[in-house]
């Protein structure tokens, strides 16, 4: 069997990410940090973290506003309800806005979504420097997988974030990008044919990922915070307004539709 | 908009006169909770019967019992309890600590997702020891999700160099307990098993047979192994806040990229 290779690793963290020698210097991924580094951006340090790459300010400004233009402070969207019902139990803030950012990896939207969308868009675009026809690739990955990710919405058709990202995208010079051009063509494909579907956020913010050269992983993990400055105010009010006063249901909004009442029997050998 | 009402299967509940909001009475599945089940059921036959219909047999609930005993302290070693731990250590919340190893447990490597992968290969291998060959020869699959790429068999243990005392004892206690087919199975092909994975069995290969002769499915089995090993989680949390971050090991460091250290 399998030789005892973990005896190698007792003790000790053998890192390149860096480390904090306490009462001199912090290193970040070889960089001083209060010295090399001091002058990042957030989006900037958040970023190098994830993938040891530098990016140029439009790119950064263009990651920023992804972040900035997911945030909706609705306290009824499924992972912002989160946070609010956090607000409303009086429970810390930390807790639920930590609960709302898990519950936004999510399968029919958020990190789900993000991973599956970047991964395809990579593979479409070998595909067809390989010779393939989008067209068919596009109704063969319909076929296996039943949905495209970053097309499509759950709860609506069309997608408000589209046109202020694609104006930003342009003021920026980040418009055109290879996977930006494909992902739209693969809406055309989308929208033209009996799918009927256009393309949302999630798509197209995966799409100027690619073109920035992030891999599927590196953009999963970017996209964390992509909700997150909505949902403080989701809580800040939920506190702020009389306790368990969210969404209260009564006994009569459970809709029971299981077994009928019956009696309990011990169970013997 | 429509109503805002909760459709169940599970639960039940019946307002008292004066107040809409207050429950006069619950019902799980059609058993009165607080009315009659208080009191007469057992702690895991209430687990079960908040997953399916049917009350679990006195075989079953024994079974599902000592599963919970062989989950709810995987140790202080275990980096979902390790995870608590820091939680304790710094003074988290008690909530951060179980949501730590919530998360750190929920993984493919010993935790909630190893179980559902496994649950899903006895779904499609049953007791057949020819589906198992090819479930446990295949190459793993590439495609590409939230949880990162599986490194090893599901339910095998990486690291390990014979099957452990502890998962051999397991084993046989629960099919001592309940001698349901995939339980009983394994323990006849356990050696079989491993032999042609190259890998000794873990404790969550184990667990998995046992939720699923319990008739849960790979979903369910998740949840419960993530629920179950919450315990010594809690537990050790508690004991290294009282005990302080001065006694907890913060390990050496081998910094290999620095740059200051480079140009210097």
């Amino acid at each position: 069997m399998k030789p005892l290779t973990l005896l190698e690793h007792v003790g000790c963290l053998k890192t390149q990410m860096g480390a904090c020698f306490v009462g001199s210097r912090a290193v970040f991924r070889g960089h001083d940090l209060h010295a090399e580094l001091k002058d990042m951006e957030w989006v900037e340090l958040f970023v190098f973290g994830i993938t040891g790459r530098r990016f140029s300010a439009a790119q950064l400004r263009m990651m920023q506003a992804l972040w900035t233009y997911t945030s909706y402070p609705d306290a009824r969207i499924w992972n912002n309800r989160v946070a609010a019902l956090a607000g409303t139990a009086r429970s810390t803030g930390n807790l639920g806005i930590a609960a709302a950012l898990a519950i936004s990896e999510a399968t029919i939207y958020g990190r789900g979504i993000d991973i599956r969308a970047i991964e395809f868009f990579i593979r479409a675009k070998k595909q067809v420097e390989d010779g393939g026809n989008l067209t068919e690739i596009v109704a063969s990955e319909l076929k296996q997988k039943r949905s495209i990710a970053g097309y499509g919405r759950p709860i609506a058709a069309a997608d408000e974030r589209i046109k202020p990202i694609m104006a930003l995208a342009r003021s920026l010079g980040l418009a055109d990008g290879d996977y930006v051009r494909l992902a739209f063509s693969i809406e055309e494909i989308l929208s033209a044919g009996r799918w009927r579907q256009s393309m949302n956020c999630g798509g197209l913010a995966a799409a100027l990922a690619a073109d920035f050269g992030l891999s599927p992983q590196e953009y999963y993990l970017f996209s964390f915070p992509a909700f997150l400055a909505g949902m403080p105010p989701c809580y800040i009010e939920a506190q702020q307004k009389e306790e368990g006063s969210l969404f209260p249901l009564t006994c009569a909004h459970i809709r029971y539709e299981g077994v009928a009442k019956r009696r309990w029997k011990t169970a013997e050998d | 908009m429509s109503e805002p009402v909760i459709q169940t299967r599970i639960w039940q509940e019946e307002a008292e006169p004066d107040n809409p909001f207050a429950a006069r009475a619950a019902f799980c599945r059609g058993y009165d909770v607080y009315g009659e089940l208080l009191g007469q059921i057992r702690w895991v036959e209430m687990l079960a019967l908040l997953f399916r219909d049917e009350a679990l047999t006195k075989a079953e609930a024994d079974l599902l019992e000592a599963l919970a005993v062989a989950l709810a302290n995987p140790g202080p070693r275990d980096p979902a309890v390790h995870a608590a731990m820091c939680g304790g250590v710094g003074g988290s919340t008690s909530a951060a600590s179980l949501i730590a190893a919530l998360a750190v447990g929920a993984g493919q490597y010993g935790g909630g997702r190893e179980v559902f992968l496994v649950m899903q290969a006895w779904e499609a291998c049953g007791t057949n020891l020819d589906a198992w060959r090819q479930w446990l020869t295949a190459p793993t699959t590439d495609e590409v999700s939230i949880w990162p790429a599986p490194q090893h068999k599901p339910g095998f243990d990486p690291h390990g160099a014979s099957t452990a005392t502890p998962v051999k004892q397991a084993l046989a206690c629960f099919v001592s307990l309940n001698s349901s087919a995939r339980l009983v199975w394994l323990e006849q092909h356990r050696a079989e098993m491993e032999e042609i994975c190259g890998l000794p069995l873990a404790l969550s290969f184990v667990a998995a047979a046992a939720l699923a002769d319990l008739g849960f499915s790979a979903e369910q089995g998740e949840m419960l192994h993530l629920l179950l090993r919450l315990p010594g989680a809690a537990a050790h949390a508690l004991e290294q806040r009282q005990l302080g971050h001065k006694k907890f090991p913060f390990f050496a460091i081998e910094l290999q990229h620095d740059n200051a250290r480079e140009q210097a």
